[in-house]
Protein backbone atom coordinates (compact mmCIF):
# COMPACT_ATOMS: atom_id res chain seq x y z
CA UNK A 1 0.00 0.00 0.00
CA UNK A 2 1.27 3.46 -0.92
CA UNK A 3 1.63 6.40 1.36
CA UNK A 4 -1.55 7.92 -0.06
CA UNK A 5 -3.59 4.85 0.87
CA UNK A 6 -2.28 4.96 4.41
CA UNK A 7 -3.20 8.62 4.71
CA UNK A 8 -6.67 7.86 3.36
CA UNK A 9 -7.16 5.02 5.80
CA UNK A 10 -5.89 7.11 8.72
CA UNK A 11 -8.37 9.82 7.75
CA UNK A 12 -11.28 7.35 7.80
CA UNK A 13 -10.35 6.10 11.27
CA UNK A 14 -9.96 9.67 12.53
CA UNK A 15 -13.49 10.39 11.29
CA UNK A 16 -14.76 7.34 13.17
CA UNK A 17 -12.74 7.93 16.32
CA UNK A 18 -15.03 10.34 18.23
CA UNK A 19 -18.08 8.12 17.67
CA UNK A 20 -16.16 5.00 18.64
CA UNK A 21 -14.79 6.68 21.76
CA UNK A 22 -18.23 7.80 22.89
CA UNK A 23 -20.21 4.69 22.04
CA UNK A 24 -17.64 2.01 22.81
CA UNK A 25 -16.47 3.96 25.86
CA UNK A 26 -19.90 4.70 27.28
CA UNK A 27 -22.10 1.88 25.99
CA UNK A 28 -19.74 -1.09 25.79
CA UNK A 29 -17.69 0.21 28.73
CA UNK A 30 -20.79 0.66 30.85
CA UNK A 31 -21.93 -2.82 29.84
CA UNK A 32 -18.61 -4.34 30.99
CA UNK A 33 -18.66 -2.49 34.32
CA UNK A 34 -22.27 -3.56 34.86
CA UNK A 35 -21.43 -7.15 33.98
CA UNK A 36 -18.57 -7.06 36.50
CA UNK A 37 -20.88 -5.83 39.21
CA UNK A 38 -23.48 -8.48 38.43
CA UNK A 39 -20.73 -11.03 39.14
CA UNK A 40 -20.15 -9.43 42.52
CA UNK A 41 -16.96 -7.67 41.42
CA UNK A 42 -17.07 -4.29 43.20
CA UNK A 43 -13.56 -3.03 43.98
CA UNK A 44 -15.11 0.07 45.57
CA UNK A 45 -16.87 -1.98 48.21
CA UNK A 46 -13.79 -4.18 48.67
CA UNK A 47 -15.37 -7.08 46.80
CA UNK A 48 -12.85 -8.65 44.42
CA UNK A 49 -14.18 -12.18 44.17
CA UNK A 50 -16.34 -13.29 41.28
CA UNK A 51 -19.51 -15.28 41.82
CA UNK A 52 -22.51 -16.48 39.81
CA UNK A 53 -24.62 -16.47 42.96
CA UNK A 54 -26.69 -13.43 41.98
CA UNK A 55 -27.68 -15.14 38.74
CA UNK A 56 -28.43 -18.46 40.42
CA UNK A 57 -30.60 -16.71 43.01
CA UNK A 58 -32.65 -15.19 40.21
CA UNK A 59 -32.94 -18.24 38.01
CA UNK A 60 -34.43 -20.39 40.79
CA UNK A 61 -36.98 -17.74 41.70
CA UNK A 62 -40.50 -17.95 40.23
CA UNK A 63 -40.75 -14.16 40.32
CA UNK A 64 -37.97 -13.88 37.77
CA UNK A 65 -39.68 -16.11 35.21
CA UNK A 66 -43.04 -14.38 35.79
CA UNK A 67 -41.35 -11.05 35.28
CA UNK A 68 -39.64 -12.25 32.10
CA UNK A 69 -42.98 -13.52 30.80
CA UNK A 70 -44.67 -10.18 31.50
CA UNK A 71 -41.85 -8.28 29.78
CA UNK A 72 -42.01 -10.55 26.75
CA UNK A 73 -45.78 -10.57 26.44
CA UNK A 74 -46.09 -6.76 26.63
CA UNK A 75 -43.45 -6.39 23.92
CA UNK A 76 -44.81 -9.21 21.75
CA UNK A 77 -48.44 -8.07 21.94
CA UNK A 78 -47.72 -4.42 21.22
CA UNK A 79 -45.37 -5.27 18.33
CA UNK A 80 -47.85 -7.70 16.78
CA UNK A 81 -50.85 -5.37 17.11
CA UNK A 82 -48.93 -2.31 15.86
CA UNK A 83 -47.68 -4.22 12.83
CA UNK A 84 -51.13 -5.61 12.00
CA UNK A 85 -52.64 -2.11 12.04
CA UNK A 86 -49.66 -0.28 10.53
CA UNK A 87 -49.34 -2.26 7.28
CA UNK A 88 -52.94 -1.70 6.08
CA UNK A 89 -52.57 1.97 7.12
CA UNK A 90 -49.48 2.28 4.92
CA UNK A 91 -51.49 0.90 1.96
CA UNK A 92 -54.36 3.35 2.60
CA UNK A 93 -51.95 6.29 2.89
CA UNK A 94 -50.21 5.37 -0.36
CA UNK A 95 -53.11 6.57 -2.53
CA UNK A 96 -53.78 10.23 -3.13
CA UNK A 97 -57.34 11.32 -2.45
CA UNK A 98 -59.13 14.37 -1.09
CA UNK A 99 -57.71 14.95 2.36
CA UNK A 100 -54.81 12.53 1.90
CA UNK A 101 -52.23 15.21 2.70
CA UNK A 102 -54.03 15.93 5.96
CA UNK A 103 -54.21 12.24 6.87
CA UNK A 104 -50.52 11.84 6.04
CA UNK A 105 -49.71 14.72 8.37
CA UNK A 106 -51.96 13.44 11.18
CA UNK A 107 -50.38 9.99 10.86
CA UNK A 108 -46.93 11.52 11.52
CA UNK A 109 -48.00 13.50 14.60
CA UNK A 110 -47.27 10.75 17.21
CA UNK A 111 -43.66 10.21 16.02
CA UNK A 112 -41.96 13.03 17.99
CA UNK A 113 -44.39 13.12 20.98
CA UNK A 114 -42.69 11.91 24.18
CA UNK A 115 -44.05 8.68 25.68
CA UNK A 116 -44.75 10.42 29.02
CA UNK A 117 -47.16 12.84 27.33
CA UNK A 118 -48.97 9.95 25.64
CA UNK A 119 -49.15 8.08 28.95
CA UNK A 120 -50.82 11.06 30.61
CA UNK A 121 -53.26 11.47 27.69
CA UNK A 122 -54.21 7.79 27.81
CA UNK A 123 -54.75 7.87 31.59
CA UNK A 124 -57.08 10.86 31.37
CA UNK A 125 -59.05 9.07 28.63
CA UNK A 126 -59.37 5.49 29.88
CA UNK A 127 -59.16 5.78 33.69
CA UNK A 128 -62.31 4.79 35.54
CA UNK A 129 -63.30 8.46 35.85
CA UNK A 130 -61.77 9.35 32.49
CA UNK A 131 -63.33 10.87 29.41
CA UNK A 132 -64.52 7.55 27.96
CA UNK A 133 -66.29 6.63 31.20
CA UNK A 134 -67.90 10.08 31.22
CA UNK A 135 -69.05 9.60 27.62
CA UNK A 136 -70.69 6.29 28.56
CA UNK A 137 -72.23 7.93 31.61
CA UNK A 138 -73.70 10.72 29.48
CA UNK A 139 -75.27 8.02 27.30
CA UNK A 140 -76.76 6.54 30.47
CA UNK A 141 -74.72 3.31 30.19
CA UNK A 142 -73.11 3.66 33.60
CA UNK A 143 -73.67 5.78 36.67
CA UNK A 144 -70.43 5.57 38.65
CA UNK A 145 -66.72 5.23 37.76
CA UNK A 146 -66.44 1.79 39.34
CA UNK A 147 -68.67 0.35 36.60
CA UNK A 148 -66.07 1.20 33.96
CA UNK A 149 -63.47 -1.59 33.54
CA UNK A 150 -60.09 -0.97 35.20
CA UNK A 151 -57.77 -0.44 32.24
CA UNK A 152 -54.96 1.30 34.15
CA UNK A 153 -52.87 -0.68 36.70
CA UNK A 154 -54.61 -3.81 35.40
CA UNK A 155 -53.02 -7.19 34.85
CA UNK A 156 -53.77 -7.17 31.12
CA UNK A 157 -51.93 -3.85 30.74
CA UNK A 158 -54.53 -2.30 28.40
CA UNK A 159 -53.36 1.29 29.03
CA UNK A 160 -49.74 0.26 28.43
CA UNK A 161 -50.71 -1.30 25.10
CA UNK A 162 -52.70 1.80 24.09
CA UNK A 163 -49.67 4.05 24.67
CA UNK A 164 -47.41 1.80 22.61
CA UNK A 165 -49.98 1.36 19.83
CA UNK A 166 -50.44 5.13 19.55
CA UNK A 167 -46.68 5.63 19.26
CA UNK A 168 -45.59 2.60 17.24
CA UNK A 169 -48.31 2.21 14.59
CA UNK A 170 -47.17 5.43 12.85
CA UNK A 171 -43.53 4.40 13.23
CA UNK A 172 -43.97 1.05 11.46
CA UNK A 173 -46.52 2.53 9.06
CA UNK A 174 -44.23 5.34 7.91
CA UNK A 175 -41.28 3.00 7.35
CA UNK A 176 -43.50 0.70 5.21
CA UNK A 177 -45.04 3.70 3.43
CA UNK A 178 -41.57 5.00 2.53
CA UNK A 179 -40.74 1.67 0.89
CA UNK A 180 -44.09 1.54 -0.93
CA UNK A 181 -43.45 5.03 -2.33
CA UNK A 182 -39.94 4.07 -3.44
CA UNK A 183 -41.28 0.95 -5.16
CA UNK A 184 -43.89 2.97 -7.05
CA UNK A 185 -46.83 1.61 -9.07
CA UNK A 186 -44.82 0.15 -12.01
CA UNK A 187 -44.31 -3.40 -10.75
CA UNK A 188 -47.97 -3.78 -9.85
CA UNK A 189 -49.08 -2.37 -13.19
CA UNK A 190 -46.78 -4.82 -14.95
CA UNK A 191 -48.12 -7.72 -12.91
CA UNK A 192 -51.67 -6.62 -13.72
CA UNK A 193 -51.01 -6.59 -17.46
CA UNK A 194 -49.64 -10.10 -17.03
CA UNK A 195 -53.00 -11.08 -15.53
CA UNK A 196 -52.18 -11.16 -11.80
CA UNK A 197 -55.19 -10.82 -9.48
CA UNK A 198 -55.30 -8.26 -6.69
CA UNK A 199 -54.27 -10.85 -4.12
CA UNK A 200 -51.48 -12.19 -6.35
CA UNK A 201 -50.15 -8.67 -6.86
CA UNK A 202 -49.98 -8.20 -3.10
CA UNK A 203 -48.63 -11.64 -2.27
CA UNK A 204 -46.03 -12.09 -5.00
CA UNK A 205 -45.09 -8.52 -5.97
CA UNK A 206 -45.50 -6.12 -3.04
CA UNK A 207 -45.09 -8.37 -0.01
CA UNK A 208 -41.56 -9.56 -0.86
CA UNK A 209 -40.59 -5.92 -1.43
CA UNK A 210 -41.99 -4.53 1.83
CA UNK A 211 -41.32 -7.52 4.09
CA UNK A 212 -37.76 -6.49 5.03
CA UNK A 213 -39.07 -3.05 6.09
CA UNK A 214 -41.95 -4.57 8.11
CA UNK A 215 -39.64 -7.01 9.87
CA UNK A 216 -36.87 -4.56 10.70
CA UNK A 217 -39.27 -1.82 11.89
CA UNK A 218 -41.15 -4.30 14.08
CA UNK A 219 -37.86 -5.62 15.43
CA UNK A 220 -36.85 -2.12 16.52
CA UNK A 221 -40.25 -1.67 18.19
CA UNK A 222 -39.96 -5.01 19.98
CA UNK A 223 -36.44 -4.25 21.26
CA UNK A 224 -37.56 -0.81 22.42
CA UNK A 225 -40.67 -1.98 24.28
CA UNK A 226 -38.86 -4.98 25.78
CA UNK A 227 -36.35 -2.67 27.47
CA UNK A 228 -38.56 0.26 28.44
CA UNK A 229 -39.20 1.34 31.97
CA UNK A 230 -41.38 4.43 32.23
CA UNK A 231 -44.69 3.23 30.76
CA UNK A 232 -45.08 -0.07 32.68
CA UNK A 233 -43.96 1.68 35.88
CA UNK A 234 -46.58 4.42 35.40
CA UNK A 235 -49.48 2.34 34.10
CA UNK A 236 -48.82 -1.27 35.07
CA UNK A 237 -49.25 -3.52 38.08
CA UNK A 238 -46.54 -3.52 40.76
CA UNK A 239 -46.13 -7.29 40.65
CA UNK A 240 -45.01 -9.01 38.54
CA UNK A 241 -43.21 -5.95 37.15
CA UNK A 242 -41.33 -6.15 33.84
CA UNK A 243 -37.57 -6.81 34.13
CA UNK A 244 -36.38 -3.23 33.40
CA UNK A 245 -38.67 -1.86 36.12
CA UNK A 246 -37.53 -4.48 38.63
CA UNK A 247 -33.86 -3.92 37.82
CA UNK A 248 -33.97 -0.14 38.11
CA UNK A 249 -36.08 -0.16 41.29
CA UNK A 250 -33.51 -2.48 42.91
CA UNK A 251 -30.62 -0.33 41.69
CA UNK A 252 -32.21 2.80 43.15
CA UNK A 253 -32.73 1.16 46.53
CA UNK A 254 -30.57 2.77 49.21
CA UNK A 255 -29.36 -0.72 50.19
CA UNK A 256 -26.18 -1.11 48.07
CA UNK A 257 -26.18 -4.89 48.60
CA UNK A 258 -29.10 -5.09 46.14
CA UNK A 259 -27.04 -3.60 43.29
CA UNK A 260 -25.38 -6.82 42.03
CA UNK A 261 -28.87 -8.36 41.82
CA UNK A 262 -30.15 -5.31 39.92
CA UNK A 263 -27.22 -5.64 37.50
CA UNK A 264 -27.81 -9.39 37.10
CA UNK A 265 -31.45 -8.73 36.11
CA UNK A 266 -30.23 -6.08 33.65
CA UNK A 267 -27.64 -8.45 32.16
CA UNK A 268 -30.25 -11.22 31.76
CA UNK A 269 -32.59 -8.68 30.13
CA UNK A 270 -29.78 -7.78 27.71
CA UNK A 271 -29.02 -11.45 26.98
CA UNK A 272 -32.67 -12.21 26.30
CA UNK A 273 -33.04 -9.25 23.97
CA UNK A 274 -29.93 -10.37 22.04
CA UNK A 275 -31.49 -13.83 21.89
CA UNK A 276 -34.72 -12.41 20.39
CA UNK A 277 -32.68 -10.38 17.92
CA UNK A 278 -30.80 -13.44 16.70
CA UNK A 279 -34.03 -15.46 16.49
CA UNK A 280 -35.68 -12.60 14.65
CA UNK A 281 -32.88 -12.35 12.09
CA UNK A 282 -33.27 -16.06 11.44
CA UNK A 283 -37.02 -15.65 11.06
CA UNK A 284 -36.42 -12.69 8.74
CA UNK A 285 -34.17 -14.73 6.47
CA UNK A 286 -36.64 -17.61 6.47
CA UNK A 287 -39.62 -15.34 5.79
CA UNK A 288 -37.82 -13.59 2.95
CA UNK A 289 -36.96 -16.89 1.29
CA UNK A 290 -40.49 -18.21 1.79
CA UNK A 291 -42.06 -15.06 0.36
CA UNK A 292 -39.88 -15.25 -2.74
CA UNK A 293 -37.76 -12.21 -1.91
CA UNK A 294 -33.99 -11.94 -1.80
CA UNK B 1 -62.69 3.27 -1.81
CA UNK B 2 -65.81 5.43 -1.60
CA UNK B 3 -65.61 8.97 -0.32
CA UNK B 4 -67.74 7.97 2.68
CA UNK B 5 -65.10 5.54 3.89
CA UNK B 6 -62.34 8.01 3.17
CA UNK B 7 -64.13 10.64 5.21
CA UNK B 8 -64.41 8.09 8.00
CA UNK B 9 -60.70 7.33 7.74
CA UNK B 10 -59.72 11.02 7.94
CA UNK B 11 -62.07 11.58 10.88
CA UNK B 12 -61.04 8.39 12.66
CA UNK B 13 -57.30 9.10 12.45
CA UNK B 14 -57.96 12.70 13.49
CA UNK B 15 -59.89 11.64 16.61
CA UNK B 16 -57.44 8.91 17.64
CA UNK B 17 -54.42 11.17 17.17
CA UNK B 18 -56.01 14.35 18.50
CA UNK B 19 -57.96 13.13 21.53
CA UNK B 20 -55.05 12.30 23.90
CA UNK B 21 -53.61 15.77 23.24
CA UNK B 22 -56.92 17.69 23.26
CA UNK B 23 -57.94 16.24 26.63
CA UNK B 24 -54.74 17.65 28.13
CA UNK B 25 -55.52 21.14 26.79
CA UNK B 26 -58.96 20.97 28.44
CA UNK B 27 -57.52 19.66 31.71
CA UNK B 28 -54.95 22.46 31.86
CA UNK B 29 -57.76 25.05 31.88
CA UNK B 30 -60.07 23.10 34.19
CA UNK B 31 -60.74 24.33 37.70
CA UNK B 32 -63.51 21.91 38.63
CA UNK B 33 -64.06 18.85 36.45
CA UNK B 34 -65.76 16.01 38.28
CA UNK B 35 -67.29 12.78 37.08
CA UNK B 36 -69.63 12.52 35.16
CA UNK B 37 -69.25 15.99 33.59
CA UNK B 38 -68.09 15.84 29.98
CA UNK B 39 -66.54 19.30 30.26
CA UNK B 40 -65.24 21.21 33.31
CA UNK B 41 -67.97 22.84 35.39
CA UNK B 42 -65.56 25.68 36.20
CA UNK B 43 -62.67 26.86 34.07
CA UNK B 44 -59.58 28.66 35.34
CA UNK B 45 -55.99 29.64 34.77
CA UNK B 46 -54.66 28.40 38.10
CA UNK B 47 -52.64 25.54 36.57
CA UNK B 48 -50.95 27.87 34.11
CA UNK B 49 -50.35 30.47 36.85
CA UNK B 50 -48.67 27.76 38.90
CA UNK B 51 -46.54 26.63 35.94
CA UNK B 52 -45.26 30.18 35.42
CA UNK B 53 -44.61 30.73 39.13
CA UNK B 54 -41.17 30.20 40.68
CA UNK B 55 -42.39 27.59 43.13
CA UNK B 56 -43.26 25.12 40.35
CA UNK B 57 -39.61 25.09 39.15
CA UNK B 58 -40.93 24.66 35.59
CA UNK B 59 -38.90 27.60 34.26
CA UNK B 60 -35.73 26.24 35.81
CA UNK B 61 -36.42 22.72 34.47
CA UNK B 62 -37.22 24.14 31.04
CA UNK B 63 -33.80 25.83 30.89
CA UNK B 64 -32.06 22.65 32.09
CA UNK B 65 -33.86 20.53 29.48
CA UNK B 66 -33.08 23.06 26.74
CA UNK B 67 -29.41 23.34 27.72
CA UNK B 68 -28.89 19.59 27.93
CA UNK B 69 -30.83 19.03 24.67
CA UNK B 70 -28.80 21.65 22.79
CA UNK B 71 -25.50 20.28 24.10
CA UNK B 72 -26.52 16.73 23.16
CA UNK B 73 -27.60 17.67 19.63
CA UNK B 74 -24.50 19.79 18.92
CA UNK B 75 -22.17 17.11 20.28
CA UNK B 76 -24.06 14.48 18.27
CA UNK B 77 -23.40 16.46 15.08
CA UNK B 78 -19.70 16.79 15.87
CA UNK B 79 -19.37 13.11 16.77
CA UNK B 80 -21.87 11.53 14.40
CA UNK B 81 -21.43 13.49 11.16
CA UNK B 82 -17.82 12.44 10.38
CA UNK B 83 -18.60 8.83 11.34
CA UNK B 84 -21.72 8.77 9.12
CA UNK B 85 -19.71 10.06 6.19
CA UNK B 86 -16.93 7.53 6.74
CA UNK B 87 -19.45 4.67 6.88
CA UNK B 88 -21.49 5.79 3.87
CA UNK B 89 -18.72 6.78 1.46
CA UNK B 90 -15.78 4.51 2.29
CA UNK B 91 -15.01 0.82 2.38
CA UNK B 92 -12.37 -0.36 4.80
CA UNK B 93 -11.41 -3.51 6.67
CA UNK B 94 -13.40 -3.90 9.89
CA UNK B 95 -16.33 -1.81 8.61
CA UNK B 96 -18.90 -4.43 9.62
CA UNK B 97 -17.64 -4.48 13.20
CA UNK B 98 -17.55 -0.67 13.42
CA UNK B 99 -21.12 -0.43 12.08
CA UNK B 100 -22.23 -2.99 14.64
CA UNK B 101 -20.48 -1.17 17.51
CA UNK B 102 -21.96 2.19 16.53
CA UNK B 103 -25.55 1.06 15.91
CA UNK B 104 -25.97 -1.63 18.57
CA UNK B 105 -27.38 0.81 21.21
CA UNK B 106 -30.48 1.15 18.99
CA UNK B 107 -31.59 -2.43 19.64
CA UNK B 108 -29.73 -3.55 22.77
CA UNK B 109 -31.20 -2.26 26.06
CA UNK B 110 -29.26 0.58 27.68
CA UNK B 111 -30.20 -0.37 31.26
CA UNK B 112 -26.94 -2.14 32.17
CA UNK B 113 -24.77 0.37 30.28
CA UNK B 114 -26.44 3.28 32.10
CA UNK B 115 -26.00 1.67 35.51
CA UNK B 116 -22.38 0.75 34.70
CA UNK B 117 -21.67 4.26 33.46
CA UNK B 118 -23.18 5.61 36.68
CA UNK B 119 -20.51 3.81 38.74
CA UNK B 120 -17.74 5.22 36.56
CA UNK B 121 -19.26 8.71 36.71
CA UNK B 122 -19.36 8.55 40.52
CA UNK B 123 -15.58 7.99 40.42
CA UNK B 124 -15.07 10.79 37.92
CA UNK B 125 -17.30 13.01 40.09
CA UNK B 126 -19.66 13.80 37.22
CA UNK B 127 -22.62 11.80 38.56
CA UNK B 128 -25.49 14.07 39.69
CA UNK B 129 -24.32 16.73 37.21
CA UNK B 130 -25.64 18.08 33.91
CA UNK B 131 -22.36 17.06 32.24
CA UNK B 132 -22.92 13.44 33.25
CA UNK B 133 -26.51 13.59 31.97
CA UNK B 134 -25.38 15.07 28.62
CA UNK B 135 -22.81 12.28 28.22
CA UNK B 136 -25.32 9.51 28.96
CA UNK B 137 -27.89 11.03 26.57
CA UNK B 138 -25.27 10.68 23.82
CA UNK B 139 -25.70 6.89 23.98
CA UNK B 140 -29.17 6.92 22.35
CA UNK B 141 -28.60 10.16 20.37
CA UNK B 142 -25.35 9.52 18.46
CA UNK B 143 -26.40 6.19 16.81
CA UNK B 144 -29.52 7.94 15.58
CA UNK B 145 -27.49 10.83 14.10
CA UNK B 146 -25.18 8.32 12.39
CA UNK B 147 -28.12 6.30 11.01
CA UNK B 148 -29.87 9.32 9.48
CA UNK B 149 -26.76 11.02 8.14
CA UNK B 150 -25.32 7.78 6.72
CA UNK B 151 -28.53 7.40 4.68
CA UNK B 152 -28.14 11.03 3.54
CA UNK B 153 -24.46 10.54 2.59
CA UNK B 154 -25.32 7.30 0.79
CA UNK B 155 -27.07 9.40 -1.89
CA UNK B 156 -24.38 12.08 -1.89
CA UNK B 157 -22.00 12.75 -4.78
CA UNK B 158 -18.50 13.91 -3.79
CA UNK B 159 -17.72 15.19 -7.30
CA UNK B 160 -18.79 18.75 -6.45
CA UNK B 161 -16.44 18.82 -3.46
CA UNK B 162 -13.54 17.71 -5.66
CA UNK B 163 -14.36 20.44 -8.15
CA UNK B 164 -14.37 23.05 -5.38
CA UNK B 165 -11.02 21.80 -4.08
CA UNK B 166 -9.51 21.84 -7.60
CA UNK B 167 -10.69 25.41 -7.95
CA UNK B 168 -8.71 26.31 -4.84
CA UNK B 169 -11.27 26.22 -1.99
CA UNK B 170 -9.81 24.98 1.31
CA UNK B 171 -11.42 22.20 3.36
CA UNK B 172 -13.43 24.59 5.56
CA UNK B 173 -14.83 26.61 2.67
CA UNK B 174 -15.65 23.42 0.77
CA UNK B 175 -17.56 22.05 3.74
CA UNK B 176 -19.37 25.32 4.37
CA UNK B 177 -20.34 26.19 0.79
CA UNK B 178 -20.61 22.78 -0.88
CA UNK B 179 -21.17 19.92 1.59
CA UNK B 180 -23.34 21.66 4.16
CA UNK B 181 -25.99 23.03 1.76
CA UNK B 182 -26.32 19.57 0.20
CA UNK B 183 -26.85 17.70 3.48
CA UNK B 184 -28.71 20.47 5.32
CA UNK B 185 -32.31 19.14 5.09
CA UNK B 186 -31.30 15.75 6.46
CA UNK B 187 -29.01 17.31 9.07
CA UNK B 188 -31.82 19.56 10.27
CA UNK B 189 -34.17 16.60 10.78
CA UNK B 190 -31.45 14.56 12.50
CA UNK B 191 -30.54 17.46 14.81
CA UNK B 192 -34.17 18.11 15.76
CA UNK B 193 -34.72 14.46 16.54
CA UNK B 194 -31.52 14.05 18.57
CA UNK B 195 -32.67 17.10 20.53
CA UNK B 196 -36.03 15.42 21.10
CA UNK B 197 -34.35 12.16 22.14
CA UNK B 198 -32.51 14.03 24.88
CA UNK B 199 -35.57 16.12 25.73
CA UNK B 200 -37.73 12.99 26.22
CA UNK B 201 -35.26 11.01 28.34
CA UNK B 202 -36.47 10.05 31.78
CA UNK B 203 -34.75 7.02 33.24
CA UNK B 204 -31.20 7.91 32.13
CA UNK B 205 -31.61 11.38 33.64
CA UNK B 206 -33.01 9.86 36.83
CA UNK B 207 -30.11 7.41 37.23
CA UNK B 208 -27.22 9.67 36.26
CA UNK B 209 -28.69 12.95 37.51
CA UNK B 210 -29.61 11.25 40.79
CA UNK B 211 -32.58 13.57 41.33
CA UNK B 212 -30.27 16.61 41.31
CA UNK B 213 -30.59 17.40 37.61
CA UNK B 214 -34.23 18.41 37.23
CA UNK B 215 -35.45 18.31 33.64
CA UNK B 216 -39.09 18.71 32.59
CA UNK B 217 -39.60 14.94 32.36
CA UNK B 218 -38.46 14.65 36.00
CA UNK B 219 -41.19 17.13 37.01
CA UNK B 220 -43.90 15.55 34.86
CA UNK B 221 -43.33 11.88 35.74
CA UNK B 222 -44.52 11.90 39.38
CA UNK B 223 -47.64 13.92 38.44
CA UNK B 224 -48.98 11.33 35.95
CA UNK B 225 -51.83 9.33 37.47
CA UNK B 226 -51.78 11.60 40.52
CA UNK B 227 -54.57 13.75 41.90
CA UNK B 228 -53.68 17.05 40.23
CA UNK B 229 -54.51 16.55 36.58
CA UNK B 230 -54.67 20.29 35.79
CA UNK B 231 -51.03 20.91 36.80
CA UNK B 232 -49.88 17.68 35.14
CA UNK B 233 -51.66 18.73 31.93
CA UNK B 234 -50.09 22.19 31.87
CA UNK B 235 -46.57 20.80 32.42
CA UNK B 236 -47.22 18.06 29.86
CA UNK B 237 -48.18 20.69 27.29
CA UNK B 238 -44.96 22.65 27.95
CA UNK B 239 -43.10 19.35 27.60
CA UNK B 240 -44.75 18.50 24.26
CA UNK B 241 -44.25 21.96 22.71
CA UNK B 242 -40.84 21.34 21.03
CA UNK B 243 -42.16 18.09 19.55
CA UNK B 244 -45.07 19.96 17.95
CA UNK B 245 -42.66 22.63 16.68
CA UNK B 246 -40.40 19.95 15.21
CA UNK B 247 -43.44 18.44 13.52
CA UNK B 248 -44.22 21.71 11.79
CA UNK B 249 -40.65 22.02 10.55
CA UNK B 250 -40.14 18.41 9.46
CA UNK B 251 -43.61 17.50 8.14
CA UNK B 252 -42.50 18.80 4.74
CA UNK B 253 -39.22 16.95 4.53
CA UNK B 254 -40.79 13.79 5.93
CA UNK B 255 -43.46 13.87 3.25
CA UNK B 256 -40.91 14.52 0.52
CA UNK B 257 -38.12 12.12 1.12
CA UNK B 258 -38.03 8.42 1.87
CA UNK B 259 -34.28 8.86 2.43
CA UNK B 260 -34.94 11.13 5.39
CA UNK B 261 -37.71 8.87 6.56
CA UNK B 262 -35.49 5.82 6.30
CA UNK B 263 -33.53 7.42 9.08
CA UNK B 264 -36.52 7.52 11.40
CA UNK B 265 -34.94 4.58 13.12
CA UNK B 266 -36.63 5.25 16.38
CA UNK B 267 -39.97 4.06 17.65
Amino acid sequence: MGRQDWMERLKIWLMLLPALLVLVGLFSGGLVVGLGQSLGYMPVAGLHSVTLQHYLDLLVEDAFWQSLWVTFSIAFTSTLLSTLVAVPCAFLLRDTFRGSRLVNFLFQVPIPIPHLVVAFGVVTLVAQSGVLARLLASLGLLSEPGQFPALVFDRAGVAIQLVYLWKEIPFIGLVVLAVLQTVGPDYEALAQTLGATRWQRFRYVLLPLILPAILSASMIVFAFVFASYEIPLLLGVRFPAPLPVWSIQLYRDPDLNLRPGAMAIGVLLTLFSILWLVAYRRLMRYALRASGGR
Amino acid sequence: MSSFWRGGLVGGIGVVVGLPLLVQVIWSFAFRWYFPDLLPSEWGLHAWRYVFSDSSRVGEALLTSLGIGLAVSLLSIGIGLPAARALALHDFPGKGLVEWLLLVPIVVPGVVATMGVHLVFIHLRIADSSLGVVLVHLIPAVPYMILVMASVFANYDTALEETARTLGADAVRTFWFVTLPAILPGLLVATLFTFLISWSQYVTTLLIGGGRVITLSMLLFPLIGGSNNATAAAISLVFVAPALLALGVTARSLANGPSVLGGLGRP
